[in-house]
């Protein structure tokens, strides 16, 4: 009984597996080979060698390096500006008392409970009115926006756990508030900062909402606009579809394995262990 | 050493004297760090709120002045759009399917890799968790691959595992259709969902639980009276974003359908995308993003009421 609910419970995650791995390596199996291979069969191995044209095809395109120098761009400056200003505020919650401190909070919530994408028509509209259109900051200043207030709750928990009796002491020996969020607390919290800040790049380099709206300039397109326009212009040709597709992910599952310790405690307030 | 180092006092009340100054610099601190912060949530969170609340008075199309007042009838016209009511029952669908269906499954899972004694739990994890760093474009586009009505993924799969399985048209059916783009969204977040429940699983203290087994328990009853009790925050919070995720729901559905076949996976989001973005009746969009805001902003209030209590202490 026990030995037969033990293989129960490994035939039911190993299901799992397949399913959640299963579309991924089909994809990755799928462009290296040609089109007429992949309809035929989404499994088996390239019969007529791999296709490394499907690639080269992409590699050598301008338009891609330029999209993942748009994407970089914007996803940098959104996770420098993030951090900076979550932590400002999480500082102020975390650390100082002042009158309205509970109202300025709530205003702070109110931006956890509209995401981007409920909000996305009234922020176009005051981009517009702005004259943000069709320019990266159209896109970075909404995206810190909808950012903050949750990395900002997230650090706020971090910043409060550092011991009281170090910001007495270092201001006993002579430091201003500044100083000590600058010198003693920002250090200190330097692992949940990375993990607010790895938060913030995979969301601004996924992001495809406000920059589908915002920019018309293709020249100033994020990766993924330009693979959805690549898949418009050459859908049936499903290699070289899925070569772009696995270029994507390659890095994102690298990313994945050297920052899965800070995507979790981010994510679960650093209480998730092993 | 030479004698204790002092400061000498101003004369006159000098307590007031540097508690001012303190005061001065506290007040400079804050607002400096303030500003950014809140500049930003006005301008693009605030601001748009009331703005557009304002716009969903109006026929307006972004370009020319503000000045066709029609009242509430960009708001009777959503609700009387046979595609809109269809697009919150949508909605409402996806919620209830992340609370019956998702978190369930998370909870298992995290249940029994925490508890279970398997082997290659990390491993195991990652992979579960993986898609949440994939893009939703990607998602969708993977997802779009592998259920091709050909010879795609899912029908070979089906095809070797139920003798006489026929190919599906996934996206084409009807019926079929929203359970399916549902099932994309559970693919990519209930990574999530498994991620918090080990941690708060993780958190339990042993103890009570060994002391509830010594009085006779079984693991039914620990797990309905001790455990699921003990993780209720998480719990809860989970819950919210699994409503909140649902009802932001577009990216995968743009990408794999587009509201499509006849508007069976039409969402509110996507509805206010078709006819407030791509159609530029930017009066008639802001009337719905208000309704999806009221929406949201109901169930964050019930959901204040019950779970944020102890946000700031």
């Amino acid at each position: 009984m026990k030995l037969f609910l033990n293989i129960l419970k490994y035939v039911f995650v190993l299901f799992l597996t397949v399913v959640m791995s299963g579309p991924i390596l089909t994809a990755i199996l799928g462009s290296i080979r040609t089109s007429g291979e992949v309809y035929s069969n989404p499994f088996a191995l390239p019969k007529n060698g791999i296709q490394w044209e499907n690639y080269t095809f992409i590699l050598t395109n301008p338009d891609f390096w330029r999209q993942v120098a748009n994407s970089t761009y914007i996803t940098v400056t959104a996770t420098v500006m993030t951090v900076i200003i979550s932590s400002f505020l999480a500082f102020i919650f975390a650390r100082v008392d002042f009158r309205g401190r509970e109202i300025w909070f709530n205003i702070l919530m109110l931006g956890m409970l509209f995401p981007l994408s409920v909000a996305i028509l009234p922020v176009f509209i005051q981009l517009m009115n702005l004259k943000l259109l069709d320019s990266f900051w159209g896109v970075i200043l909404p995206m810190v926006t909808f950012a903050t207030p949750g990395n900002t709750v997230i650090l706020r928990n971090f910043f409060t756990a550092i011991p009281q009796e170090l910001e007495d002491a270092s201001y006993i020996d002579g430091c201003s508030t500044f100083g000590f969020f600058r010198y003693i607390l920002f250090p200190m919290a330097r692992p949940s900062i990375a993990a607010v800040a790895t938060l913030v790049v995979v969301a601004s380099w996924n992001e495809f909402f406000l920059p589908l709206l915002v920019l018309n300039d293709p020249n100033k397109w994020p990766l993924p606009l330009g693979i959805m326009q690549f898949q418009g212009q050459f859908g049936t040709d499903y290699g070289k579809v899925l070569a772009f597709i696995t270029l994507l992910i390659i890095p994102s599952v690298i990313f994945y394995i050297f920052a899965e310790k800070y995507i979790v405690t981010g994510l679960t307030g650093g209480e998730l262990k092993g | 050493m030479s004698a204790i180092p002092y400061r000498v006092l101003p004369k006159n009340n000098p307590k007031s004297f540097e508690k001012k100054a303190d005061d001065r610099n506290k007040m400079m601190l804050i607002a400096l760090f303030f500003l950014p912060g809140f500049s930003l949530l006005f301008l693009f969170l605030v601001m748009p709120i009331f703005q557009s609340i304002f716009y969903s008075f109006f026929r307006w199309n972004g370009l020319g002045p503000v000045d066709n007042f029609v009242g509430l009838e960009n708001y009777s016209r959503a609700f009387a759009d046979k595609v809109f009511r269809k697009s919150m029952w949508h909605n409402f669908q996806v919620v209830i399917l992340t609370l019956l269906i998702e978190l369930p499954l998370a909870m298992a899972l995290a249940l029994l890799l925490v508890r279970g004694n398997l082997r290659f739990v990390r491993l195991f994890r990652a992979i579960f968790f993986l898609p949440y760093v994939f893009s939703e474009v990607i998602t969708g586009l993977i997802w779009l691959f592998v259920l091709n009505p050909g010879e795609g993924f899912a029908n070979v799969l089906f095809k070797a595992i139920i003798p006489g399985f026929e190919n599906q048209a996934w996206l084409g059916n009807i019926d079929l259709v929203l359970p399916v783009i549902f099932f994309v969204m559970t693919w990519k977040y209930f990574g999530l969902h498994m991620l918090l429940y080990m941690a708060g699983i993780q958190n339990i203290n042993p103890d009570v639980e060994n002391a509830a087994r010594l009085d006779g328990a079984n693991e039914w009853q620990l797990l309905r009276r001790i455990t699921l009790p003990m993780i209720a925050d998480t719990i809860k919070l989970t819950m919210f974003l699994g409503v909140l995720g649902s009802l932001q729901v577009f990216v995968i559905i743009l990408v794999m359908t587009k509201g499509g076949p006849v508007y069976a996976t039409e969402v509110m989001v996507t509805y206010m995308y078709r006819v407030g973005l791509q159609r530029f009746s930017l009066g008639f969009g802001a009337a719905v993003s208000v309704i999806l805001f009221i929406i949201a902003l109901f169930f964050s209030i019930g959901y204040q009421r019950t779970v944020m209590q102890t946000s700031l202490e």
